[in-house]
């Protein structure tokens, strides 16, 4: 005879078990992961329903910065092409902007340095969970667009960097909301020195109400779309696309 | 056995005598099932996102060149878990231990306390921000129902006698000699129960979701205060990982005192709502 504490301790056990060889398997259907994302699509909403379109992210003093700030990701990327532009400190890089514009248009650094800029201290989360604080400046995202006109079929704005990172180019991808607001910059200088070659020189994104793997570095085009299926792999980002992270990273 | 009829009883009263009284309501069995698997789930996927940066700081920012309170790393022969300036060998728990198949990995936390089991940290955050939805909303409608059917005027806000240092001190006595309440006594929660559910319910979750928020740098921007009041994200992101290690602990004393108090009969309770009365002890 099973005694009833052996039962229920036996149940107890199997349950455990089950639990972690469970959830594995959970974890490997496309189906469940696609139903988890509901948490995604519930935060995407509920944040941008609470949240002022213009609420700013925090801003810090200069003695609130990180005595380091830590480069992540790419921070040489390969290529005789980029090589080149290092060499000559970026005097030949372009910005591009098009896709859905009414103008589209190509920027050399020299005039994207001298267009109004903006300075913000603020602190850069990745998503592994560090956080650095540090000053960025750069040309409002906002100016660039009213420049080229977007159009209105426009949703999303998609960054392509020039770093090659295995499978394809990084690029990501925002909606229009941030695209236009008002710390949405393309940087080009970090703590008061033109932005370092492992920071993404010579122009990263800076979009202070998401994590670190939205802020595009090395960045040379600016992409207007409607829909993100037929960018990348379709799911609006290097690492949505190869690594199943969610493309809303404002949590 | 013969029948007397002088009303003296020195028989132990039997099972099918002793009442089946309704203890649990549906809606506080209902959220303790949907609770039992959300905090597993919340806790092993959140081990897998701190797997991803095993360093805890206080502040506003915090990254490798900064230095941590809490660190789980290995060097080439051990696995180490520091904290402040304690350094303890960790070896075959974390930093460093030995997978299923017998391979060494150099993760923080084993895979057999994470979700998924292998390293994921698009996955462990997946789970961990759906489950989020499930625990927040599940805290708050608790709250609100348990408000309303008095379940926490009633049941588990103590009474000024059981605040007394000597009433506490009495109770902390009879955990220690595992002497539980019996007969109608055990239909009522000591005061350590009600100050444990209540640190739970109204301390620990609150504190754990609401730094979960603070970790979001989009809340951050749409409510500030939240930076303030927990000092900074790291910090937010530091008090997060105490809080779910003190549920964890309440797990633990849970399911030991349910083994410990009869848990064919606790765990009816739990299911069915109905808890046979333990017998009276003898005086």
């Amino acid at each position: 005879m099973i005694s009833r504490r052996r039962l229920i301790g036996g149940i107890g056990a199997s349950a455990g078990g089950l639990l972690l060889s469970g959830c594995d398997r959970l974890n490997e259907s496309p189906d469940f992961r696609e139903t988890l994302r509901f948490g995604e699509r519930l935060s995407y909403r509920a944040q941008r329903l609470i949240m002022d379109r213009e609420a700013l992210a925090r801003e810090y003093r200069l003695d609130q910065r990180s005595p380091v700030f830590r480069p992540n990701g790419t921070r040489m990327p390969v290529g005789d092409a980029y090589a080149t532009h290092t060499a000559n400190k970026f005097a030949d890089w372009r910005l591009r902007i098009d896709g859905l514009v009414a103008r589209p248009a190509s920027f050399s650094m020299a005039q994207i340095r001298a267009m109004p800029h903006r300075s913000q201290i603020t602190r850069h989360d990745c998503v592994e969970g560090w956080s650095a604080i540090g000053k960025w400046t750069g040309v409002p995202l906002k100016l660039l667009l009213d420049h080229a006109g977007v159009r209105d079929r426009a949703r999303f704005a998609v960054f392509h960097c020039a770093d090659d990172y295995g499978p394809m180019r990084y690029y990501e991808s925002i909606d229009l909301i941030d695209a236009y607001h008002p710390q949405t910059i393309l940087a080009w200088a970090l703590n008061d020195q033109l932005l370092p070659v492992p920071n993404g020189a010579p122009l990263r994104l800076r979009v202070e109400r998401m994590l670190g793997y939205k802020h595009a570095k090395y960045v040379e085009r600016v992409e207007l779309v409607e829909s993100l299926d037929r960018v990348g792999f379709g799911k609006g980002g290097y690492w949505e696309d190869t690594n199943d992270y969610e493309w809303y990273a404002g949590i | 056995m013969t029948e007397r009829n002088d009303g003296k009883m020195d028989q132990p009263v039997p099972i099918s005598v002793r009442p089946l009284v309704y203890r649990h309501r549906l809606i506080t069995r209902l959220w303790h099932w949907i609770n039992a698997i959300t905090v597993f789930v919340m806790l092993m996927s959140g081990l897998m996102i701190f797997n991803a940066h095993p360093r805890l700081y206080w502040g506003q920012y915090g990254a490798n060149f900064d230095t941590p309170w809490l660190m789980i790393g290995a060097t080439e022969d051990r696995g180490f878990l520091q904290i402040g300036g304690i350094d303890l060998t960790t070896t075959g728990v974390l930093g460093r231990w030995t997978d299923g198949q017998g391979q060494t990995e150099y993760r923080a936390f084993p895979g057999w306390a994470t979700i998924p089991s292998t390293y994921s940290l698009s996955a462990g955050r997946r789970w961990h921000l759906a489950f989020a939805w499930v625990l927040a909303v599940g805290v708050l409608l608790y709250w609100l129902a348990s408000f309303l059917n008095r379940h926490v005027q009633k049941d588990l806000f103590p009474r000024r006698a059981e605040l007394s240092p000597r009433h506490i001190w009495h109770d902390i006595k009879d955990h220690a000699r595992l002497r539980f309440p019996t007969g109608e006594a055990a239909l009522r929660y000591n005061i350590l129960q009600k100050l444990a559910y209540l640190g739970v319910l109204f301390v620990l979750l609150p504190l754990i979701v609401l730094t979960g928020l603070t970790m979001s740098p989009a809340l951050n921007a749409a409510w500030p205060w939240l930076l303030d009041l927990f000092g900074g994200r790291q910090s937010a992101r530091s008090i997060h990982f105490i809080a779910a290690t003190l549920i964890a602990m309440f797990i633990v004393v849970h399911l030991l005192m349910v083994v410990l108090a009869g848990p064919y009969n606790e765990i009816r309770s739990m299911i069915t709502g109905r808890y046979r009365l333990p017998k009276e002890r003898k005086a």
